[in-house]
């Protein structure tokens, strides 16, 4: 009888660990569904960006207030969880404050813990006046509407709750330890937790008991459902914010990439001793198609980004098209990149891991032209993005589709593209008369 | 006005056995947009009285692609691409200077992977270094205590990190270098690149260069400084619809030395 709650506990962290790792087995493969791309060059900057952008929260203190409140609650989080293995400890072998025989390091650690619990329910709080009295304008635009909403509100309840839990389960136990309780060494230090303590004067030993263990339980079963809501929520950045930064794009961001299959083919059309009229060159890897129209056609690394955003809309609030009212949102382009990935890895699911067309795509079903026509591809949101996020190159492969696969560019931009073919320049003028302007007056 | 411009091409040098310190890119705007026209002329006075030895390619230059890449015709960036890649190459190019950011971008960083790498500079960088190696020297009577504000052009900065350069040189001319609310890396773009200058905007409820150059008015400059002909057009179009353009010019850094130096 005694060991049911350790037969319980390890019952709860098989379920709650095994559902995780079944989701970021599922996060694994659809982000593989993403074309390869080439990311092992120069790890020794990838890793130094890793270290200054997501360990380090470089980018996010661009926006200080955002920024600071962030950092409390990210350093708060992991700081704390070092709690969370003493409770795993405990919990499995039914011993109670377990590491207590730190002695004085264990105070320390102990209120450490209290006051950055404190520090994260003021972070958290002032987060959620921000989205929801201050209703800050970036977290307001259409894309927000319904679940990203919500998700974002959650979170911060769930971050609330956890933290009150943590608190709640301390004072009673420092109660307990005053009371001389059996069970209850005397271990900690409780800088914060001691004065929510005065609340529980009156009651007796068994009544507290009930109210330690129900904290106690309620905090690492909170702990497991907020780890499986992750793989649902925006959240997943705490996790992914770290690959991200290692993929994210290297060199300057003017540089798009070159597609190789084109290089080859122009090449070979420029070759004055290729024959002209010999069968099409089996260069064996010219791709099915140019350019992207669904997530598939987009290189992991996109899918990855699409993953992690975490719908700040900082991209979107830099973004000129935004800004002046265009239906543009690089946010939103993220965020339709990830919903699209979400239901083809569900029909994966229900097909036993094969695809079946469904009818839709990324383009028109999710991502309209009219969105793809207005970026100016001027950088602001990748400069923007905290987690590196490239929510442009999304945008240039949906435009290549739409050009080399369907011929399908706004009417003005084939006649600039007709001009550069005929007379090398995007206007009607003669390439004979590039150099008139050195004569004229 | 100075008198007439000397502008050497490549294949006149080539024929007389030389080879020039660097290549103008003049670009398709430098060559035949009537505002960006006066842009190249600025610059070569420059390099002119510098005695700088330059050439540009004239008839045999061709627009890099960037438009036609940006808008998503890869086939056709590479053809322009290697097509200029060809010639330079036959002509040993070593340096370029170009006066416009979006070739400076693509020929700096898309050339290199199809065959053609240069060392490519933007003309402000390349003047600041004539500056600083005593090559050309300025005064700056003409702008004293005048505002000028500068627009970063994204191609210049975001894209390639060349902030300062522009900047130096403003400072340079002992005028009072002002900075809009956003500048450097969150600078707002004027509008015109991803080839949206060859089309209509999407609807909005505003023109993003009406945007900017509120954001530049907000300074009250007698200059708007601009590194790019397509930043120079937008904003000088920004500039008429709020019917400033008699209060305030919109001009290329090359310009403003140009005039400081009574060229
Ligand atoms: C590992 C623990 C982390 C925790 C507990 C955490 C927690 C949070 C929370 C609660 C929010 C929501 C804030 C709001 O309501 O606006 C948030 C947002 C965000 N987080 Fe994290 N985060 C973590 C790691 C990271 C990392 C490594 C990065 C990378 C730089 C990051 C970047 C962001 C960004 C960009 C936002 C959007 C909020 C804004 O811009 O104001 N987070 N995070
Ligand atoms: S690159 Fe495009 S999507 Fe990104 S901020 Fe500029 S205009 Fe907006
Ligand atoms: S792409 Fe980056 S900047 Fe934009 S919403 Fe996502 S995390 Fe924020």
């Amino acid at each position: 009888m005694q060991y049911i709650p350790n037969i319980l506990f390890v019952a709860i962290l098989i379920v709650g660990i095994g559902y995780f790792a079944k989701n970021i087995g599922k996060l694994r493969r659809n982000i593989l569904l993403g074309k390869d791309t080439e990311v092992s060059d120069d790890k020794p900057t990838r890793w130094r960006n890793m270290l200054r952008i997501a360990f380090g929260q470089s980018k996010m203190v661009v926006r200080p207030v955002a920024g600071l409140l962030h950092v409390i609650v990210y350093v708060g989080f992991i700081i704390i969880n070092i709690e969370v293995l003493e409770i795993v400890i405990d919990g499995i072998f039914g011993t109670h404050r377990i590491f207590e025989g730190l002695g004085p390091v264990y105070d320390f650690l102990i209120a450490s813990f209290e006051i950055l619990a404190l520090l994260v329910i003021i972070a958290v709080i002032a987060f959620w006046v921000r989205r929801n009295i201050i209703k800050l304008q970036r977290f307001l635009k259409p894309e927000m509407k319904g679940w990203p909403k919500k998700d974002g509100n959650l979170i911060l309840y769930i971050e609330l709750v956890l933290m009150l839990l943590f608190l709640t389960m301390n004072a009673a136990d420092f109660r307990l330890q005053q009371l001389g309780a059996e069970h209850y060494v005397q271990a900690g230090s409780f800088p914060v937790s001691q004065y929510i303590s005065n609340w529980f004067t009156g009651m007796d030993i068994s009544s507290l008991i009930l109210l330690e263990r129900t904290a106690w339980w309620l905090h690492i079963v909170g702990i497991l459902f907020f780890l499986n809501y992750l793989y649902f929520s925006k959240h997943l950045h705490i996790l992914l914010a770290f690959p991200n930064t290692f993929y994210g794009k290297l060199g300057p961001k003017g540089k798009f990439q070159n597609l190789e299959a084109v290089t080859k083919e122009v090449k070979l059309m420029l070759d004055p001793n290729a024959d002209p009229f010999a069968a099409p060159a089996d260069t064996g890897d010219v791709p099915s198609k140019f350019g992207a129209s669904d997530v598939m056609d987009l290189s992991w690394v996109q899918l990855l980004n699409a993953y992690t955003c975490t719908e700040c809309g900082r991209c979107t609030s830099e973004c000129p098209a935004n800004q002046t009212g265009k239906k543009l949102s690089p946010r939103k382009i993220m965020m339709d990149t990830r919903d699209r990935l979400e239901e083809v890895g569900k029909i994966l699911d229900a097909n036993k891991g094969e695809f079946k067309e469904d009818g839709k795509q990324l383009l028109d079903d999710y991502i309209t032209r009219e969105e793809l026509w207005a970026c100016t591809s001027c950088n602001a949101c990748v400069e923007a993005c905290p987690v590196s996020i490239d929510p442009l190159s999304i945008i240039m492969d949906m435009r290549q589709y739409l050009v080399m696969e369907q011929s399908a560019a706004p009417s003005d931009l084939n006649n600039m593209m007709g001009n550069i073919e005929n007379n090398g320049a995007p206007w009607p003028f003669n390439q004979m008369d590039r150099l008139n302007w050195s004569t004229e007056s | 006005m100075a008198d007439t411009l000397k502008v050497p091409t490549m294949a006149e040098m080539f024929a007389a056995g030389e080879k020039p310190e660097v290549l103008f890119w003049v670009g398709c705007a430098g060559s035949f947009d009537d505002r960006a026209k006066k842009i190249t002329k600025a610059f070569v006075k420059i390099l002119n009285k510098a005695n700088i030895s330059f050439a540009v390619l004239g008839t045999e230059e061709s627009c890099t692609g960037d438009p036609a890449k940006r808008a998503g015709n890869e086939f056709l960036f590479q053809m322009q691409a290697v097509t200029n890649i060809e010639v330079m190459n036959a002509y040993e190019i070593k340096k370029i200077v170009t006066t416009c950011p979006h070739c400076f971008n693509t020929i700096k960083n898309e050339y290199p992977g199809l065959g053609g790498t240069y060392e490519v500079v933007h003309h402000t960088q390349f003047l600041k270094q004539l500056l600083e190696e005593g090559r050309i020297t300025m005064e700056g009577g003409t702008f004293k205590g005048k505002r000028i504000t500068f627009h970063d052009p994204c191609y210049l900065g975001r894209a390639n990190g060349v902030y300062e350069a522009p900047r130096e040189l403003i400072r340079k001319l002992d005028a009072e270098l002002v900075e809009m609310k956003s500048c450097k890396q969150r600078g707002l773009c004027c509008g015109a690149g991803g080839a949206q200058m060859f089309k209509e905007p999407e609807k909005g409820n505003k023109d993003v260069n009406i945007e900017r150059t509120e954001q530049a008015l907000e300074t009250t400059p007698h200059i708007i400084a601009a590194g790019c002909p397509f930043c120079n057009t937008m904003m000088t179009d920004g500039v008429k619809n709020k019917e400033k353009e008699g209060e305030i010019a919109v001009m290329d850094i090359a310009e403003l030395i140009a005039k400081a130096e009574d060229l």
